[in-house]
């Protein structure tokens, strides 16, 4: 293994990270307190309690989910997209790194600041509302593996696109849309029966209720099916991305 | 001297069916500068990329220091420094960190003191810290070339090195080019500029449509494919050269004020002798004589077009 190479990787992928800190730490912040102010407040007033559970605290793993996978593909693909739109991808290129290399430094950054939003959140949203977490194991578990496995899927992303509209398209069009409607904000089994079935075809309900049971202890699918989910996501993932670094796919003609 | 780069029989052919390279085949030998000489598109990016492993090869075989560039990539590529032809370098980056970060992913460990004197060999220690989006043209091309040594690479490969720089920084980097020789590191550079190929090539290397048209000592192709020429000034103007010098490649220029005559040096004999003495048989009167000895340039337009033809 060629370490050297990855702490260099991950070192400048930081720094980039680090010279935008304070944006990095107000923005969920700022988002976080307005979700709160919105559903908890305005939506929550309405809603007692969610399987126990009362409105504000029962969104909070749905809420740094939501912000976990967003931000993982986001900086992950950004993170290789641009070294592409620049130029300087050459110099990965001609480096004696493995793609395992590539990914423990490119997309160990990423799912590095995915973890920080994750956690910078849950802090933000402790301050107005009482959470417990009975897993806290398995919570950490659920963290690290969506953002490793949402940090792949983003750099993917980025080795795809071709232009900036593209590095946009599927987060925008896919992965908000299944996020909210995998049951960020409410329990699936509030849903019409039609709709519960249908939502079962929603990679991120699996992701999210795992996470949720790992807070509250209840779910809406069986937490060994959420994590074989993530886990499975994950493998592909990284199946993929040996496939690229091995035939050149859209980084090396 | 062995070879430090082997190319057997190398093919590129891109997706689009375009073919850039058509079976290269070129041993480097160890410690020589090798100037790629050839016109745009002749295939002299794609030649560097597959040796450094942008570019998949299609067919042939690389090898660098023994490594076989495909196989054994770690080791072919830990062995290589490559200086690209665009600026491509990340703009809010320090120099500083730029270049420890290329010597990182070489797997070098870090080593400031080693940064710190290829930084003061560049002439980039007063701007160490500066970001590179604030650096001129010239400034960051040494960063590249500093990303490029970082890590003390055997074989540095510079695309086109000097292209838009200025002439006062053409000459630092043919300084640093010495340099870098004198220390054994082979130089494989392309380029426009003829002059630099003259100026500081032990070998020069002719790429046109993807095939190697020549690969030779610098000197002995001059040599061998040098011709000159030699004007001779003339008292008084002439209309026309006279029939008793018809026999010769002369040319009549600067209205009648000179004649121009062609030779081939690797001639037995070059006719001048004979030339000035039928020239004074025939009444002209010299005024003064001038030699002058082709160019590579007139060498590469040559072969260039020969290899169209």
């Amino acid at each position: 293994m060629n370490w050297a190479a990855v702490s260099a990787m991950y070192v400048s992928e930081m720094t980039r990270f680090f010279r935008t800190i304070a944006q990095s730490f107000i923005s969920p912040v700022i988002s976080t307190s307005l979700y709160f102010v919105v559903f908890g407040a305005a939506i929550g007033s309405r809603i007692d309690q969610v399987e126990g559970v009362s409105y504000g605290a029962f969104i909070v793993p749905g809420l740094i989910m939501l912000s976990v996978m967003t931000q993982a593909i986001s900086n992950a693909s950004f993170g290789i997209y641009f070294p592409k739109f620049i130029g300087t991808i050459y110099e990965l290129l001609s480096a004696p790194v493995n793609f395992l290399e590539v990914v423990l430094g490119f997309v160990g950054a990423a799912a590095t600041k995915a973890l920080f939003i994750g956690v910078v959140i849950l802090g933000t949203a402790s301050l107005f509302v009482d959470i417990q977490i009975q897993h806290p194991m398995a919570m950490v578990l659920f963290l690290l593996l969506t953002c490793l496995s949402f940090a792949l899927f983003g750099f993917i992303i980025g080795i795809w696109a071709q232009n900036f509209e593209q590095l946009q398209l599927i987060p925008l069009l896919v992965i908000t849309p299944l996020v909210f409607l995998g049951g960020s904000f409410y329990s699936i089994s509030m849903l019409p029966p039609i709709w519960q079935k249908i939502t079962l075809f929603n990679p991120v309900v699996y992701l999210i209720s795992g996470f949720r049971w790992s807070f509250f202890g209840t779910a809406d699918v069986p937490v060994g099916l959420s994590l074989l989910a993530i886990a499975g996501f994950t493998a592909l993932c990284m199946g993929a991305i040996w496939w690229i670094f091995r035939t050149g796919w859209r980084i090396r003609s | 001297m062995t070879a430090i780069v082997d190319i057997r029989d190398l093919r590129k052919v891109y997706d689009g069916g375009f073919e850039a390279l058509k079976g290269v085949t070129l041993s480097i030998r160890e410690g020589e500068i090798l100037a790629l000489l050839g016109p745009n598109g002749a295939g002299k990016t794609t030649l560097i990329s597959t040796i450094c492993g942008i570019t998949n090869p299609s067919s042939g075989e690389v090898t660098v220091g023994g490594f076989d560039v495909v196989e054994h990539y770690r080791g072919a590529r830990s062995l290589i420094g490559l200086v690209p032809q665009e600026m491509s370098l990340e703009p809010f980056t320090k120099v500083r960190d730029a270049v420890s970060y290329s010597r990182g992913l070489f797997g070098k460990p870090r080593d400031d003191a080693a940064i710190d004197k290829i930084l003061k060999q560049l002439s980039l220690w007063d701007k160490r810290n500066a970001r590179v989006v604030e650096l001129s043209g010239g400034m960051k091309r040494r960063v590249l070339i500093a990303k490029a040594l970082s890590h003390e690479p055997k074989v540095l490969f510079l695309d086109e090195p000097t292209a838009g720089v200025d002439v006062e920084l053409r000459k630092d980097m043919w300084d640093v080019v010495a340099d870098l020789k004198a220390q054994g590191v082979t130089i494989i550079l392309t380029t426009h500029y003829i002059e630099e190929a003259e100026a500081i090539a032990d070998r020069v290397g002719v790429i046109n449509g993807g095939q190697l048209l020549l690969v030779e000592e610098k000197d002995e192709l001059m040599r061998r494919l040098g011709q000159k020429t030699l004007q001779i000034e003339l008292q008084e103007p002439t209309q026309a050269i006279p029939d008793a010098l018809a026999g010769y490649d002369l040319e009549l220029v600067s209205g009648g004020q000179a004649l121009r005559y062609t030779y081939d040096t690797r001639g037995e004999s070059t006719g001048i002798t004979r030339l000035l003495g039928d020239l004074s048989a025939a009444g002209l009167q010299m005024r003064d004589l001038l030699t002058e000895q082709s160019s590579l340039e007139d060498i590469f337009v040559g072969l260039v077009k020969e290899g169209a033809a």
